[in-house]
């Protein structure tokens, strides 16, 4: 029986029919996605910490109201995304619980600082841009909560994008401080951006049984070489140089060749040891405690307001 | 702890379409869920009117049971337009 309904599930998937909540789907179809739409969901909230580190300190009103608004899509995007997760049958305050104790990963991309104000344009143009490379893909995803989600969140984007590299296009026409800012800035973010992508196609054993689900479309390596391709055109545009001597053009592939990537430094960051995990996730803890008592207060108010109201009908 | 409803959230985007089932969210009464889903689902002029409905008052049909309610249509073709006969002189109809 149990086979039998695996064989109408992998068939639908085949038929490019979506699979919606209350339909019938193997327990680890449902796994993988409860743990990639939470992660994903996790990492929209998490992403919202570098950024709001600089709205205080934005040069002007225009970057102010710019980098507000995408702080407040990121945050949008992470409820869109726990609720596609919810349909999956999760309660939304234990994946809350696993984020805040450290069990639930996150884009490791996060726990890096954005240190300058061109940092928040290689936000925008390195980490969107190669979150965009991921995301498109997804819009098309079999679980058709989840692909609508993302409808809604790459719509969002592509403004992120396209506000992140135009202040990098400014301080790319600015004084020589301004250009050296914005070379430091690129040479930080490159290879952590690269890695967002996640392990080379050899190394990532869950990649196949995705894409025979058509949760993911591309590998990461097909996703990551795309991304390369992109942002090599982009970064002439900006007159800088990408921070991989090995990035070269190779007439035989088609594309462009480029370096070594670091895994120790990736896996090191994933396991908690990168330069911000531990005050991203003491920031997360903050929050939710201190939200304690607005969330329960919130309710009790419901609840009085709603004692008045039958009381009245009676 | 105990856990803020969940609401279904409905958005006409313009009038004369009808409210379309865009996500859901957390909120502890209808009054909240409305400011709730302004602000999630309509950042963008997406809608002129919304639906807040608490989820436990949704019931949805059982796809186990699709068959047997959506079967009985599929061989009713004399229901659409296309399964009668008329001559091609006729125009308009």
């Amino acid at each position: 029986m149990e086979k039998n309904l695996e064989e109408i599930f992998q068939a639908k998937i085949d038929r490019e029919e979506k699979i919606e909540p209350k339909d019938w789907m193997p327990d680890a179809y449902r796994k993988t996605l409860v743990r990639q739409i939470s992660q994903h969901a996790h990492s929209e909230i998490i992403g919202m910490l570098p950024e709001g580190n600089w709205i205080t300190r934005a040069p002007t009103l225009r970057r102010k109201v710019a980098l507000m608004a995408k702080v407040q899509d990121e945050a949008g995007h992470g409820l869109y995304l726990y609720s596609a997760a919810e349909t999956l049958g999760v309660d939304r305050v234990e994946l809350f619980e696993q984020l805040n104790s450290g069990k639930a990963k996150y884009s490791s991309i996060f726990n890096y600082p954005t240190l300058s104000w061109a940092d928040i344009g290689s936000v925008g143009w390195l980490v969107d841009g190669a979150a965009i490379m991921n995301q498109v893909p997804l819009c098309r995803c079999s679980y058709g909560p989840y692909a609508r989600a993302m409808v809604r969140v790459c719509k969002e984007e592509s403004f992120h994008q396209r506000q992140g590299f135009e202040i990098l296009l400014n301080l790319s026409k600015g004084s020589q401080a301004q250009k050296d800012m914005l070379q430091e800035s690129v040479n930080r973010w490159w290879w952590p951006a690269m890695m967002m992508f996640g392990p080379a196609d050899g190394d990532s054993p869950n990649t196949q049984q995705s894409m025979k689900w058509k949760i993911k479309r591309f590998t990461n390596d097909d996703l990551r070489q795309k991304f390369v391709d992109v942002a090599y055109e982009q970064a002439k545009v900006l007159n800088v140089t990408l921070p991989d001597p090995d990035i070269k053009w190779n007439e035989e592939r088609g594309h462009y060749d480029y370096g070594v990537i670091n895994w120790d430094e990736f896996w090191n960051v994933v396991k908690g040891n990168g330069p911000c995990n531990k005050e991203r996730l003491a920031a997360r803890n903050k929050a939710w405690d201190e939200g304690q008592w607005v969330r329960e207060a919130a309710l009790a108010h419901a609840e009085k307001r709603a004692n008045r109201k039958s009381k009245k009908v009676a | 702890m105990n856990e803020w409803p969940l609401w279904e959230i409905f958005i006409r985007s313009k009038n004369g379409l009808s409210h379309k089932h865009v996500g859901s969210l957390h909120a502890t009464d209808e009054e909240m869920a409305m400011q709730n889903a302004r602000d999630v689902y309509t950042r963008r002029s997406e809608g002129i009117s919304i639906w807040v409905v608490e989820s436990k008052h949704i019931s949805a049909s059982d796809p186990d049971e699709g068959e047997s309610l959506f079967d009985p249509a599929n061989d009713k073709v004399y229901r659409h337009p296309t399964f009668y006969n008329l001559p091609d002189e006729l125009k308009h109809m």
